[in-house]
């Protein structure tokens, strides 16, 4: 009976090679639709945060497939990271694996400490002069040698008001504010979380002072309770849809969630806030250079920069730029703050080897102190003194069972 | 035996995974050791990565009792469908095994942002509940919540080995009990559980160690108070540039989960002899 196939299997596995059989021709088909196969040279893999350009939804221009258009000898491969970290420990694993990144200031100041940038070669961007003065000579990269900048913003407050007091709203407090616990956000890298600790702490967002990281680690533990969820971009999400109700995140991005949720308001903490830019950067080891500059020059260019950027809501480090967008935002105090407010700003620098590293100790030890070891212990030991009480019990009660056998 | 002959002749055939094993599990595991007795900076050897697992102790007693607690709902859940399956018609069978495995076609990332759509605070119970006009309950973010994601996802791997071993039980073996006056539930206890033990474990071993290790459904599913093992490595690896301590994690947590599993397996082996002796 069991020699027999039965005709069910018989008819399952065919149903599974005809899935594969059409898989595969798929797939073959799909590949052969594409642009033909091209030398390793002409492809282009560019390293950006997510959701940080304009991929032509809602009527925005596509970027990639402008550029694509233009030079039709390159393709784009495009990937994204979620934090200056992620994409710190992806391009040490493998150098290679990127022609194009867009970390921000104080990383790549880190990068070329330690010797990973190529220098860029500024005849192939001829689109750098339109860069404004303001962002040339920057602290992270003094001679101009290895980026051009893409962006530039703030950190602030987001909250939502239908559901956040007003006279709540004010400075970083709000992050540790108990009425709201389990409806507020908190950055997940340890770069952003610290500085907004340290600033409501009143101390500087580049300290590597022991003393003042430790009670910046404590403000972070007191704050835990009250989390949500340490998040990056899955921000959007949470806030659009008021499952929170309070993060602090990038000024750009607030703009284009409350385009999905009118309920959001946004404000410069006054205790002040991070500064930063993101810039184009090449790495040492890059395969593909030369299509990496003209990317660079490309989204240097006036008009795709206004557009790209009118879509992200960050700021522009190009004025020319902003003749293509729409003076809504270009007026937009969010984007392009008063002076006075931009002279709260701090940027990042690149801390120390040594104060990387005991950040992210103190980041973890945030994440993972906990007051509640002693019940663990209490209930594991009850757990196994009760299993071994069982465990005897029933051996105990076999062997008199056995003898009470063996009297019969 | 002509059986060792003729295994002995056919030992080439499992050269392939021979080779697979040692590519893909020996040699990596031999860099997850080298990593965790080694400084993240010069690359010395050092003990202080496995010495400071001590203060993660929480985060793996708790990784061990959600999982534990996922198990045991597991099984309890899984043992009667399983044997309830085994009973019937044999196309019923087929259909009741195919219907168990659906959801593991679907990617496990999927199955667990469907739970979080459904048990949010604005997910669509919560909706339902508010429009019934009662107050929304903390579905989410909390222990329950990954104890449910864990069960959710890992139920099928409990059911599958419980379901074969059961079907492979001789019928006649019930009958025997039967007809030597044995109740239902003396013929269940004495001979159909026994007889599943193998089925009980392999069952356990599967559901347990992926839920241990888990590291999405907690990030999901649970608050900031409810970090994994899995979670902490996946961070060490992947932002904090620290695959030392990463390593260290993974290897202890391999220990804890041998020495669990030899446990469980020492205790019902002797069980089952027992009862059958």
């Amino acid at each position: 009976m069991k020699l027999r196939p039965n005709r069910s299997s018989v008819i399952l596995r065919l149903t599974v090679f005809a899935c594969a059989f059409i898989l595969a021709a798929a797939s073959f088909c799909m590949s052969a639709g594409k642009r033909p196969v091209q030398a390793a040279s002409s492809v282009l893999n560019i390293y950006n945060w997510g959701q940080y350009i304009s991929d032509g939804t809602d009527g925005y221009v596509d970027v990639i497939a402008e550029f694509e258009a233009e030079y039709p000898d390159i393709r784009i491969n495009y990937m994204t990271f979620d934090s200056n970290e992620t994409m710190y420990t992806k391009l040490k694993t493998d150098p290679a694996a990127f022609d194009l990144i867009i970390p921000s200031d104080y990383m790549i100041e880190k990068l070329i400490r330690e010797d990973m940038l190529a220098e860029l070669n500024f005849d192939n961007i001829p689109n750098y002069q339109y860069i404004d003065d303001s962002f040339k000579n920057t602290s992270y990269d003094p001679e101009n040698k290895y980026s051009v900048p893409y962006t530039w913003g703030n950190v602030g407050m987001i909250y939502n008001s239908r559901y956040v007091n007003e006279e709540d709203a004010t400075g970083w407090e709000l992050l540790w504010n108990p009425t709201y616990a389990g409806k507020i956000l908190m950055f997940d890298n340890p770069r952003d979380a610290f500085a907004i600790a340290e600033l409501e702490l009143g101390y500087s967002l580049n300290t590597e002072d022991e003393a003042e990281l430790l009670e910046a680690t404590q403000k972070l533990i007191e704050q835990k309770n009250l989390v949500q969820a340490y998040v990056m971009d899955q921000v959007f999400d949470k806030m659009e849809r008021s499952e929170a109700w309070i993060a602090p995140y990038y000024a750009g991005d607030y703009l284009l969630m409350a385009e999905e949720n009118p309920d959001l308001e946004f404000y410069f903490p006054e205790e002040g806030f991070n500064l930063f830019i993101d810039a184009c950067c090449v790495p040492k080891q890059a395969r593909n250079q030369e299509a990496a500059e003209l990317f660079i020059n490309f989204l240097c260019r006036p008009d795709i920069c206004g557009e790209n950027l009118e879509y992200l809501g960050y700021s522009v480090p190009i004025s020319e730029a902003k003749e293509y967008m729409d003076p809504e935002l270009t007026e937009s105090e969010i984007a392009y703050p008063p002076e006075e407010i931009l002279a709260l700003g701090e940027s990042y620098n690149a801390l120390s080897d040594h104060g990387n590293q005991r950040m992210n100790e103190l980041w973890l030890s945030v994440k993972t102190t906990d007051d509640v070891l002693g019940r663990y212990i209490i209930i594991t030991v009850a757990a196994i003194v009760v299993c071994i009480i069982l465990w005897l019990f029933f051996k105990f009660r076999r062997k008199i069972r056995k003898k009470r056998r063996g009297t019969y | 035996m002509k059986n060792s002959t003729f295994s002995r002749k056919r030992r080439w055939l499992s050269a392939p995974y021979v080779i697979w094993m040692l590519l893909f599990t020996i040699i990596p595991l031999c860099i997850v050791i080298y990593y965790a007795f080694t400084d993240s900076v010069t690359g010395a050897f050092t003990l202080s990565n496995i010495g400071g697992i001590l203060d993660y102790a929480t985060i793996f007693l708790r990784s061990i009792w959600l999982s534990v607690a996922a198990t045991l709902i597991c099984l309890v859940v899984g043992y009667p469908v399983a044997y309830a399956i085994s009973q019937m018609k044999p196309n019923m069978q087929r259909l009741l095994q195919l219907l168990i495995m659906l959801p593991m076609c679907m990617s496990f990332l999927l199955r667990t942002l469907a739970w979080v759509a459904l048990l949010e605070d604005t997910g669509i119970l919560n909706n339902v509940i508010t429009a019934l006009g009662l107050s929304p309950l903390p579905l989410i973010r909390n222990s329950g919540a990954v104890i449910l994601g864990m069960v959710y996802n890992y139920l099928p791997y409990m059911i599958l080995p419980l379901y074969s071993a059961i079907s492979k039980i001789n019928p006649r073996l019930i009958e025997a009990a039967e007809d030597l006056g044995c109740n239902k539930t003396r013929t269940f206890t004495k001979v159909i559980l026994p007889l599943s033990i193998p089925g009980i474990l392999s069952g356990i071993t599967m559901v347990f160690v992926p839920a241990v290790s888990t590291f999405y459904i907690s990030q999901k599913l649970g608050s900031p108070g409810t970090v994994m093992v899995g979670d902490i490595i996946e961070s060490q690896f992947k932002g904090a540039y620290n695959p030392n301590l990463g390593a260290a994690m993974s290897l202890i947590l391999m220990i804890l989960i041998f020495l669990c599993i030899g446990v469980t397996n020492k205790v019902t082996a002797n069980d089952s002899e027992e009862v059958a002796n």
